[in-house]
């Protein structure tokens, strides 16, 4: 036994975890962590510009790997900086540890100067969070946090270090990490009444979400022994691969016909980790109308919550896919594979210059491996209807919060838990300069993320709303008169850049762009007003969907 | 589909953490749930505590506020009553007006009925204090109310599950604690 300060034990506790690489930021109230940081050689600090560049980089680290992602930053504004990234990594089951100085214990409570109630602001965005009163309860509040983060339906853990605490002794042991990758099998009743269901099935389909990024093998060889057609959302883009003739694409608001319109019409849904999101199940009373309802989920509460589910069934997205597989019997209904095969032909095709055209040109060359972010808005529904993933965890997107500026220290964050692999963001020009500071981060770091700015000069999310649902009101989405040039923005940092206005400048452009030995940025300059199909009107249901552009809307 | 809206007895076995009420009532409140009383106290357990709450909704609804607590780090466990017998009370102290000395008897002979105790003794107005079920408390009030009543204050209901099992596990009476599958957090 040694005697240490809080901060070492703080630090040893990380990396007797093996989480050694971590986003912050300092300042008053975290300095004696980041003085102890310095006698931690194996510790990766990653500064960035800002802290919710931290966080959205730890996600996009947790999100790219499955492993804990850690942050840190001061208390007050540092703190308060990171409550975006924390209800974002709640909504998505990020599994994050954040950590916060806070002012010394005396002075808590008396409104010190940079304090703020962390642990009270962000009661309702974290899985769990502590104010940590003495030393001597560090290290295990640590481990306890980390397991917290993993576990279970995972999510973003708070752990909020008075500055005395981290300068007082500790002289007790480090705890040894928990092991990782517990299992909930589901109860046999569960699976049996789920079997039986399905093989009542003439319609099924199966839709998987973000709580089966862990078990794609599972759920592709569950869906692939049944025969059943796999639906995507947002969040499951990877579980299943997108080359399996099985598969429809994503479901909801900008959803693909087949998916769509395979919901509408099944008679079975089989339901793996998700939550049946609003974005999803369009107006709920009319969703999946025909059928009936399997839901596997780790979290119970999930269950039930949002659609009836006639079988319930508790359990991690694995052991379920597994106990469901084991009792395979094929699907064979030529009838609705016919309708499926009649709906997947139904798409738009991007054949003019657009941010469609542009995301396509983009997606299309990525490889299995390479790891594809977005921020928020039509180029992130753009990306996620036309990229193929083959595998899970390629995919890194904000989708429960839909946090404009995500995307680009997402990228960051996970091409340094990757480097060997490619990582692609695709950003609007909106979101990007949300938190374009980061430019500072890939040239401090080197971090080779593409960075694609599709600038149609507008909100475009919100325009397209506008102009489908407010009488083409344009009100507070025009970008276009104060835009930077952004080829020069990433100049200015060092960052090689290219510009494409067409579909001609595009392929030589994207060469360039993807040759570059660095991080580079390309700015596709697409035309300012084109919409996103299909789509469902918000509180329409998704049978009402509308497939492409109406007359007198920007395609 | 609506279900009939009742109200529905839970007692939570906490952790005796910090903010542990706040998280509770923070959950309750932002996912909408209606309660009607909650009270806290401390066990015969060191560092458990137990609430006991009364949520209204219907049946589907309490369901999955169970659900949602039950995710709470330190929240041990969720017992709805309505699965098992179980005894609840509830205390009330109120304040009657006294107006002259008839008033006075007659609200003494009520008190009587309903084993209310006077625990304060003024010129102008007595305090009972009264404990029983839900029922039996609205109808004291009731009796009481035309004389006018100056102020009162209820605990909220408590409840314990009847019979030798306890709800806080790893703690053993005569009975077993009874085994249940944990909530995965
Ligand atoms: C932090 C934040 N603020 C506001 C919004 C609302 N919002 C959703 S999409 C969008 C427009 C995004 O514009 P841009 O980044 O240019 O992407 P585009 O839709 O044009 O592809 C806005 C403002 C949001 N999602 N996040
Ligand atoms: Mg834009």
């Amino acid at each position: 036994m040694t005697t240490m300060t809080g901060a070492e034990a703080l630090w040893r506790t990380l990396v007797a975890h093996d989480l050694t690489t971590v986003f912050g930021y300092p300042g008053g109230a975290i300095m004696p962590v980041y003085d102890a940081l310095t006698a931690f050689p194996d510790v990766r600090h990653v500064l960035t510009r800002h802290e919710q560049g931290a966080i959205h980089a730890a996600e996009g680290w947790a999100k790219a790997t499955g492993h804990v992602g850690v942050c840190i930053a001061t208390s007050g504004p540092g703190a308060t900086n990171l409550v975006t990234g924390l209800a974002d990594a709640m909504l998505d089951s990020v599994p994050l540890v954040a950590i916060t100085g806070n002012v010394a214990r005396h002075l808590i409570g008396t409104d010190a100067f940079q304090e703020a109630d962390i642990t009270g602001i962000t009661l309702p965005v974290t899985k769990h969070n502590y104010l940590v009163k003495s030393a001597a309860d560090l290290p295990a509040v640590v481990a306890e946090a980390i397991h917290i983060a993993r576990s279970g339906r995972p999510g973003p853990v708070l752990i909020d270090i008075p500055k005395d605490v981290q300068l007082e002794a500790f002289d007790g042991e480090i705890p040894a990490p928990e092991p990782e990758g517990e299992r909930h099998e589901p109860s046999e009743e569960a699976v049996m009444a789920a079997v039986e269901l399905l093989r009542s099935a003439r319609r099924p389909v199966l839709m998987v979400g973000g709580g089966a990024q862990g078990a794609s093998r599972e759920i592709t060889e569950f869906a692939r022994a049944w025969n059943v057609p796999t639906i995507t959302t947002l969040m499951g883009l990877g579980v299943f691969p997108a080359s399996d003739p099985l598969w429809l694409g994503m479901p909801g608001m900008h959803g693909s016909v087949a998916a769509n319109r395979a919901i509408s019409g099944a008679d079975v849904l089989v339901g793996i980790g998700l939550r049946f999101d609003d974005r999803v199940t369009g107006r709920v009373r009319d969703f999946a109308p025909n059928a009936r309802i399997i839901h596997v989920d780790i979290d119970a509460a999930e269950i039930g919550k949002i659609v009836t589910t006639n079988v319930p069934v508790r359990g991690d997205a694995a052991s379920a896919a597994r106990a469901l597989t084991a009792h395979a019997r094929p699907f064979d209904h030529p009838e609705w594979n016919a309708e499926i095969q009649e709906w997947k032909g139904r798409f738009v095709r991007h054949e003019h210059w657009s941010a469609g055209y542009a995301v396509k040109a983009i997606t299309d060359r990525l490889g299995p491996d390479d790891i594809l972010a977005t921020d928020v808005g039509q180029h992130q529904m753009l990306s996620a209807q036309l990229a193929r993933f083959e595998k899970p965890r390629r995919w890194l997107t904000s989708g429960g919060l839909g946090t404009m500026g995500f995307g680009f220290p997402a990228a960051i964050g996970a091409a340094m838990a990757q480097p060997e692999v490619r990582t692609v963001v695709i950003a609007g020009d909106g979101g990007f300069q949300m938190t374009a500071q980061e430019l500072a981060t890939l040239t401090r770091y080197r971090v080779p993320v593409k960075i694609a700015v599709i600038n149609n000069s507008f909100l475009g999310m919100v325009r397209q709303w506008q102009e489908m649902f407010h009488g083409r009101r344009y009100s507070e989405v025009w970008l276009g008169d104060s835009n930077p040039d952004f080829v020069k923005l990433a100049g200015a940092y060092g960052i090689f850049g290219v510009r494409a206005e067409s579909a001609d400048e595009l392929p030589a452009a994207i060469d360039a762009w993807l040759a570059h030995d660095g991080p580079s940025l390309l700015e596709a300059v697409v035309p300012h007003e084109h919409g996103v199909f299909p789509m469902v009107p918000a509180g329409a249901s998704l049978s009402e969907m509308v497939e492409t552009a109406p007359e007198g809307v920007a395609k | 589909m609506s279900l009939p809206t009742s109200d529905f007895l839970l007692s939570l076995i906490v952790r005796d953490e910090p903010r542990v009420l706040t998280r509770v009532a923070s959950l309750i409140g932002r996912r909408g749930y209606n309660i009607k009383s909650l009270s806290v106290g401390t066990t015969e357990v060191a560092g458990v505590s137990r609430m006991t709450i009364v949520v209204s909704g219907d049946r589907s609804v309490v369901e999955n506020a169970i659900r949602q607590l039950e995710k709470l780090q330190d929240v041990i466990r969720v017992v709805d009553h309505a699965l098992e017998k179980f005894v609840d009370r509830e205390l009330v102290l109120v304040k009657v007006a006294i107006r002259s000395s008839e008033e006075r008897v007659e609200v003494r002979h009520i008190a009587d009925d309903f084993r209310a105790r006077i625990v304060d003794v003024g010129r102008h107005a007595l305090i009972f204090e009264v404990t029983g079920d839900e029922g039996k408390i609205t109808a004291f009030i009731e009796q009481m109310r035309p004389f006018g009543i100056l102020e009162t204050m209820r605990t909220g209901r408590v409840a314990l599950t009847r019979g030798s099992n306890a709800d806080v596990p790893g703690h053993v009476y005569a009975g077993e604690t009874r085994a249940l599958e944990p909530a995965v957090k």
